[in-house]
């Protein structure tokens, strides 16, 4: 890899850092930075497909209130790496996301860590805002996003630097039956995520229209477009007859939120 | 009285929409987003008090907890803006009344972000571009963060104007029918696509074999009987396509995979998401999980199961 793609690919790194604490641009989705890497390194078709995989499996990634979900930045980076130096190509797409599933646990560590650090930071601003001073307080905003970039481009840099005849050894010396049951067990894995959504979601309300999403996508002629656009669809058509029904007269004791299916998990001890 | 209002102008709002973007920059387990918080107000903070002791005290203010989905911050800083303004100029807005419309806001509208934005947007615009990028599509990526990021500034933008606009009346506002429309909209919307996804992008499938049939002649192609050369070839696809829709082979082959399939397609995954439903609401962690799937698609792929 030359010194400029290097350079490149930590950049990369460090928006995708900062992306995923921020959570704005989306640099640190997968989809975003596996094609960006395989772009500054020349493996663009080989970044895209890993980007697509691995999107897949986060898709149910979120940041709820405090809570942390897995790191996609760190499991996108350092996977979009690993198949660089691996030299497979598209071939190397499978193995790279089971290692990237790993990573992206050992990445929520990073994250705690450089939210913890943070904590003296806001003190420092506390500091400063007694002084009434606004330049300190946005400098510390910037080293705190600073942090968040280095979270993610040190492991990269650090990744880069070891051989990649190292890496390309690691892989082939995996057994094919690891391999093959890594990639199906990546096929599977994307159920956690999904649970993840419909426990935050799920409400006696809408489980039909869960059953009735999941029937229709059966006929795959339909595209997820249209899986979309018949889901606000059946989503508008729904509320606009709550809402007459509503009128009609009596409009109480529908005020059910509760989660049937939930209250039966929730049973079955 | 004599002094003419101080007002914020539209370049000051730009300057706080886009110092909101990086509202979770210094995202600590103490008062979480505070810091991005104060960091936004800045320029406003700037242009409203002039003297150290009332910007000190304007600092320290929006120092104070806050922590909300970082998109649904803006109508909170909209409305906060509005509140600075009016003390700035002398009406009587006390620092609990400021308080009390953040921490207010800011936990029904973290309702709204959440499954509007990370539950059914980013799902969404991820499987469309992931599904694309799967075959090597550039446009893939490129239609979620092009997609993505004007929606979201242009939610951010036009939140914060309506905030500031409305100024403490959107608490009210927010709180009433529009609020609920928009989360029951998305939770539904969300939930049917989420069955959709399940169906299409969970992927198990059974290898046992169930059955092996032989089938009677004349029911698969005799590949020996076939003319040689093109003329076989062509003669095979006639057999197997149109009219006759011959088998290949000389056997039917039926796996776990067909039976299941013939129930309901995906029955299996649904199976497993309701399986990790379960578990995690058993506060099992996720981590756990994921290792563990990943160890049944080992060992399951090591017996022939899967």
């Amino acid at each position: 890899m030359s010194a400029i793609s290097m350079i490149l690919v930590v950049l990369v790194a460090f928006l995708a850092g900062m992306g995923g604490i921020l959570d704005e641009f989306q640099f640190h989705q997968p989809l975003v930075a596996c094609t960006l890497i395989g772009l500054v390194t020349g493996n663009l078709e080989a970044g895209i497909i890993l980007g697509g995989s691995l999107q897949m499996i986060a898709l149910g990634w979120a940041n709820i209130g405090a809570a942390v979900a897995p790191d996609a930045a760190l499991a996108a980076v350092a996977s979009a790496i690993i198949l660089v130096q691996g030299g497979q190509g598209v071939k190397g797409v499978g193995p790279a996301i089971a290692i990237a599933i790993p990573l992206a646990v050992a990445g929520l560590f990073l994250t705690m860590l450089a939210r913890t650090i943070a904590v003296p930071i806001v003190h420092f601003m506390d500091a400063a805002a007694e002084e009434g001073n606004f330049r300190k307080i946005e400098m510390w905003q910037i080293i705190g996003i600073v942090m968040q970039g280095l979270r993610i481009a040190i492991p990269a840099a650090a990744l880069l630097v070891i051989p990649s005849s190292a890496v390309r050894g690691f892989l082939e010396s995996m057994p094919a039956w690891l391999n093959e049951g890594m990639t199906i067990g990546g096929g599977m894995v994307v159920a956690v995520g999904y649970a993840m959504v419909i426990n935050m979601m799920a409400t006696r309300e809408v489980w039909p229209f869960f059953a009735i999403g999941f029937v229709i996508a059966a006929v795959s002629d339909l595209t997820l477009i249209a899986l979309g656009a018949l889901g606000v669809s059946f989503g508008l058509i729904y509320l606009e007859l709550k809402k007459n029904a509503g009128n009609g007269g009596n409009n109480g004791g529908s005020s059910n939120t509760g989660d049937p299916l939930g209250d039966i998990l929730n049973d079955y001890e | 009285m004599a002094e003419s209002r101080v007002k914020l102008s539209k370049k000051d709002r730009l300057a706080v929409a886009w110092r909101s973007t990086f509202l979770q920059g210094s995202w600590n387990y103490e008062r979480m987003q505070n810091g991005g918080w104060c960091f936004s107000m800045i320029p406003a903070i700037k242009k409203l008090y002039k003297t150290k002791e009332d910007r000190a005290a304007a600092l320290k203010r929006h120092l104070e907890f806050f922590n909300t989905h970082p998109y649904v911050a803006s109508p909170i800083l909209g409305v906060t803006l509005a509140l600075e303004e009016d003390r700035a100029n002398g009406t009587e807005v006390d620092d609990a009344a400021i308080q009390g419309v953040k921490v207010g806001m800011m936990g029904p509208l973290a309702g709204v972000g959440d499954p509007v934005f990370w539950f059914t947007l980013r799902p969404m615009l991820g499987a469309l571009g992931a599904s694309l990028a799967l075959g090597g599509n550039i446009l893939g990526p490129i239609i979620f963060f092009v997609a993505w990021n004007i929606i979201r500034w242009a939610f951010m933008w036009y939140t914060q104007e309506f905030g500031y606009k409305a100024g403490s009346k959107i608490t009210d506002d927010m709180s009433g029918g529009m609020l609920q429309y928009v989360t029951s909209l998305a939770s539904i919307m969300g939930m049917f696509v989420l069955g959709g996804l399940i169906e299409r992008w969970v992927n198990i499938t059974f290898k046992p074999t169930v059955s092996t049939v032989k089938l009677q002649d004349g029911a698969y192609i005799q590949w020996d009987k076939l003319p040689k050369g093109a003329e076989g070839i062509k003669e095979a696809l006639i057999q197997y396509n149109n009219g006759k829709g011959l088998s290949l082979t000389s056997e039917k082959v039926t796996t776990l995979q067909d039976n299941l399939n013939s129930l309901i397609p995906g029955l299996a995954a649904l199976l497993l998401t309701f399986l990790c439903m379960w578990l995690l609401k058993k506060k099992v962690s996720p981590i756990i999980i994921i290792i563990a799937i990943f160890i049944v698609g080992i060992l399951g792929h090591v017996v022939g199961l899967l």
